[in-house]
């Protein structure tokens, strides 16, 4: 049976999930996603990966949450109030996601999953030199395609950004 | 101590919660949070698996997804900001120029 602390992250990561979805205001939005990412990293100290966990911390809770909040920001408050939702919609969302817990639980439960990971709490011989050794080796080409990636993704983000008309008037401006 | 059923006990949870927000939310960064996650669930399948195997490459594709993820919350904020500029709204309804 699972242990409590297992119990005590998984309720706030689940939980705050939900609160990150529901919350009335964006912003606090945008916090509860922050303490759910740091659930998950949680997680991952439970399953004994502390490398991850502490990537997971620096990337999510450090780098994506500050800049959602940024966004939150720089959005009009008063655009963020408008949820027009109608009930039949939320009703249809609800049970759509209780179908899909229930088929996809059952199917976990009775796949017999559990059984083929016998040393699931087993000794772990998984270190960050073997996973260092791993994206230096044989997962180099991935990993110079991930660093192209975020600096194409960064050049779109700014790409994006930029403003035409202000820029505009400056040039009329010189 | 928890098996593996549980993680992805908790991981099926986190996903069907994303495709509820994706499906009912129209405020677009909140079906950002939702798309952040049900990543994150499947990050957490992959170190769970990993866990079990036991083997380091799960690892390193959590790693691997978690950076990828962070470049489309950079992609899909810039675009959100944009939309907000075009239309002064981040409802995904009243985006009209992209509507079938």
């Amino acid at each position: 049976m699972a242990d409590p602390v297992f119990i005590a992250v998984a309720v706030l990561t689940v939980g705050t999930a939900i609160i990150a979805l529901e919350a009335r205001e964006l912003i606090y939005g945008a916090v509860a996603l922050a303490i759910s990412m740091l659930g998950i990293a949680g997680f991952f100290l439970l399953l004994d990966a502390p490398f991850v966990a502490m990537f997971q911390i620096a990337v999510y809770v450090g780098a994506v949450a500050v800049l959602i909040i940024f966004t939150v920001m720089l959005v009009r408050t008063q655009a963020l109030f408008t949820t027009k939702e109608d009930k039949k919609r939320k009703g249809a969302g609800i049970a759509l996601m209780l179908i899909i817990m229930a088929s996809l639980g059952a199917l976990l439960l009775i796949s017999g999953l559990n059984g083929q990971f016998g040393n699931f709490g087993g000794p772990q011989n998984v270190d960050f030199t073997q996973i260092g050794e791993l994206m230096l080796t044989y997962y180099a080409p991935a990993l110079i395609i991930l660093g192209l990636t975020l600096a194409g993704s960064v050049i779109a983000a700014l790409a994006l950004a930029r403003r035409e008309d202000v820029e505009q008037q400056h040039e009329r401006a010189d | 101590m928890s098996e593996l059923i549980d993680f992805l006990i908790v991981a099926l949870a986190l996903v069907a919660i994303g495709i509820y927000g994706l499906v009912v939310k129209r405020n677009a960064i909140r079906m950002l949070f939702s798309i952040e996650i049900i990543a994150n669930a499947a990050n957490l399948v992959l170190v769970a698996f990993a866990r079990g195997l036991p083997n380091a490459q799960g690892q390193t594709f959590a790693l691997f997804s978690i950076a990828i993820a962070a470049a489309e919350v950079a992609v899909g904020l810039g675009l959100i900001i944009v939309a907000y500029r075009l239309y002064k709204e981040i409802d995904v309804a009243e985006f009209r120029s992209m509507r079938g």
